[in-house]
């Protein structure tokens, strides 16, 4: 943090002025001063126009009725009718000032002509002096002749009140809009900060170390619920990102140390014991073999977790899985024959795909080279494949011994080996592998019984077919479609099952 | 043939130009980008073998690049201790024929050189492949030993004529499943074995002399002497 911010920061007010909850609240408050400020215009400009219009017609009607009048009997007339209507107004409103030619008045109750008033014919508001009470008067002056002159007006002093009634309702208004906003301002700010408060006391703590925290919900599914949704499931994927990197470490740690401490032990031995060159050779051949082993372990760990970081997708194409199905069965067919295991492959024709071909074909490697492996001479490997929706069910099924119940859902994790493969070549990736792949095609791995009535692993790996796929299901795609994506948003959608019966013993 | 070797891991580079000089090739090295892109722009090489992080602002990607936006044809091969599929897939867009990753051995990346050397040299449609009574006519796809007619698959058709086209080199495990299965994947058990042994049960059994050899920690070689 630089130096004024630090500053700053030490300062409430203005720690408070900058805080976006001040901030709305005094957006709010601009608002309602001008929608106060509107308001009051609008009532103003409504209700004044309409006195001001009715004040001129009866103006108006006085012009008219003066000069009929002053027409009729001249000045005299005009007095008397003037005399007449300020008797007869109740409101004490009406302004009259007939003046005689030395500026006298002559009748009328003003006390002296208006210092502003207007020269010719025409409407103004102007300053006057109503029975000795200063006032407001919309006046109107006619030109009698023979120097005398009338001014016909209105006393608006009510208009004039009705007009800072107005103002004052809008400027308290207002300031109370500034007052209310000022309070909001805080109030949000406080309500604002508490729940940003939660998210960053969790990502305070992940930041030190702990990824256990996750951001408390309010329950009111309200937009911070869900950014904090939206932030509890990526720290659950970093979490469960940072889990495979541990395990990558902890296996790399415990099952890599003993095979190079083997290869290294035997490599100081034959450095003391070997006594000819042929000897030393052969020794470093099997030390190099051994490294390979070492190195292949490696690159299997950093495969997989290259693969369920989900960072393979570069790959993706469609492909004719039918084909790599068949051309798995042609591989290991050999090795099954090898062995005197019968594999027996029925793969559904034209089955295709969007994915990884080279992964696809690893993982149903990994398959039956399992399957081979546990199955004794004389058993049986079956290779079978079909479509389940929008998906494609590999399932790899053998005559082993199987795998217990209880052991399943261990079978798939890092190094794991059942106590029946002990003995049996393998580093305990396969099957994890095989999962990766399927995670990353949208799928599962699963196992089960290869049939009810014996032993045997039955492999289910369920790979979800992608765009491809679907587009050979014509018509039925474009109607799916939304659907799909709405379910594979929501969750994988590919199996692997492996069934397995009976004890591991057999 | 003669090689470049762009490398900036001394003991790498070193171990890889001894082995290299050994097998009877000409090596020229260059441990940055820049003097390598000099070198295989202004020199005539058979195939550069080509490290992907280099130092000097010009990495492999770039070298190749350049290298064949000048309109050169020479074959290369990757070398790096990038192995996502990503950077493999990356290495081959730019231009790359292979790509290895290291760690290495030796002589996978030796069969490698030799293969795309061959290939590189382009000797044009062939017809006819034969090693010793042993002939494969790839127009009527039969194959016969010592005058004797041999049933093959298809798959041991194609197994067979990567051998016999890389007669007298060694092909690796690896190099096989590529080339003949066309998938690139780690087939942990010895799938590839068991497929050149059922070869071998129908081109050596009976014969005066086996053809397919094994070579130790390497791979297999179809060769005439035993």
């Amino acid at each position: 943090m630089s130096e004024p911010a630090a500053q700053q920061a030490d300062r409430p007010l203005l720690r408070l002025v900058r805080s976006i909850g001040f901030r709305i609240a005094a957006l709010h408050a601009v608002l309602l001063i001008a929608a106060a400020a509107a308001l009051g215009g609008f009532f103003w400009w409504n209700t004044a126009g309409y006195l001001n219009r009715q004040v001129d017609q009866s103006l108006r009607n006085d012009v008219a009725l003066m000069s009929a009048r002053f027409d009729e009997g001249g000045i005299d007339a005009l007095a008397r009718t003037i005399e007449q209507r300020l008797a007869e107004d109740a409101d004490d409103e009406q302004v009259y000032l007939l003046i005689g030619p030395d500026g006298r008045r002559i009748a009328g109750n003003l006390d002296s002509w208006p210092a502003r008033a207007p020269t010719d014919a025409q409407w103004l508001e102007v300053p006057i002096l109503h029975e000795g009470t200063p006032s407001v008067g919309r006046v109107y002056v006619m030109d009698l002749g023979g120097s005398h002159s009338l001014l016909i007006g209105r006393d608006v002093a009510s208009r004039l009140r009705l007009r800072d009634l107005v103002g004052d309702a809008v400027m308290y208004g207002s300031a109370l809009a500034v007052l209310l906003a000022g309070l909001g301002g805080v109030v949000v700010q406080r309500v604002l900060q508490r729940r940003i408060d939660q998210v960053a006391i969790t990502a305070a703590a992940i930041g030190q170390g702990d990824l256990s925290h996750r951001v408390p919900l309010s329950g009111t599914d309200d937009e911070f619920d869900a950014l904090a949704r939206t932030f509890n499931s990526m720290l659950d994927r970093i979490g469960a990102l940072m889990d495979g990197v541990r395990q990558v470490s902890n296996a790399i740690a415990h099952d890599l140390r003993t095979p190079i401490a083997r290869t290294r032990a035997r490599l100081e031995e034959s450095l003391r014991g070997a006594t000819d060159a042929a000897g030393l050779r052969t020794a470093m051949e099997r030390g190099i073999g051994e490294l390979d082993g070492i190195i292949a372990v490696f690159q299997a760990i950093l495969r997989i977790a290259e693969i369920e970081a989900g960072a393979r997708r570069s790959a993706f194409a469609a492909f004719d899985l039918s084909a790599v199905l068949e051309d798995a069965a042609e591989l290991y067919g050999a090795v099954a024959e090898e062995k005197g295991v019968r594999l027996e492959a029925a793969p559904a024709p034209g089955l295709a795909m969007v994915g990884d071909r080279d992964l696809v074909l690893q993982a149903v490697a990994n398959l039956l080279d399992n399957a081979i492996k546990f199955t004794p001479p004389g058993g049986e490997v079956a290779l079978h494949a079909a479509r389940r929706e929008d998906a494609v069910e590999i399932v790899v099924r053998d005559t082993g011994p199987g795998i217990p119940e209880a052991e399943r859902p261990l079978v798939t994790e890092r190094f794991y080996r059942s106590e029946a493969s002990r003995g049996t070549p393998g580093s305990g990736l396969g099957l994890t592998l095989v999962e990766a792949v399927a995670h990353l095609h949208g799928g599962t791995l699963r196992f089960e019984s290869a049939a009810p009535d014996r032993p045997g692993l039955g492999a289910v790996l369920r790979l979800a077919l992608g765009e491809a796929g679907l587009a050979m299901r014509g018509a039925e795609a474009g109607r799916r479609r939304a659907a799909r994506i709405a379910r594979a948003a929501g969750q994988g959608r590919a199996t692997v099952g492996a069934v397995t019966d009976g004890p591991a013993s057999g | 043939m003669r090689i470049l070797l762009v490398e900036d891991d001394k003991d790498v580079a070193r171990f890889v130009a001894k082995g290299l000089k050994e097998s009877g090739h000409v090596i020229d090295q260059a441990d940055n980008g820049r003097d390598g892109l000099f070198l295989a722009a202004s020199e005539n090489y058979d195939l550069i073998v080509l490290d992907r992080m280099l130092p000097g602002g010009m990495d492999g990607l770039r070298l190749l690049e350049t290298l064949r936006a000048t309109g050169s044809k020479v074959p290369v091969l990757f070398l790096s201790a990038l192995a996502q599929v990503d950077d493999r897939v990356k290495g081959l867009k730019a231009g790359g024929d292979d790509y290895l990753t290291k760690p290495f051995a030796f002589t996978e990346l030796l069969a490698r050189i030799e293969a795309l050397g061959r290939r590189g040299r382009g000797e044009g449609p062939v017809t006819r492949l034969a090693v010793a009574d042993l002939e494969m006519d790839l127009l009527s796809r039969t194959v016969k030993r010592a005058g004797r007619t041999i049933e093959l698959q298809p798959r041991e058709f194609r197994l067979l004529e990567f051998l016999l086209r890389n007669a007298g080199q060694v092909v690796t495990r690896t190099m096989l499943l590529e080339a003949v299965w066309d998938y690139h994947f780690d087939p942990q058990t010895n799938v590839i074995d068991v497929h050149v042994s059922r070869l071998r049960q129908k081109i050596d059994r009976g014969f005066a002399f086996p053809l397919i050899h094994t070579v130790r920690n390497a791979g297999y070689m179809v060769r005439a002497e035993p």
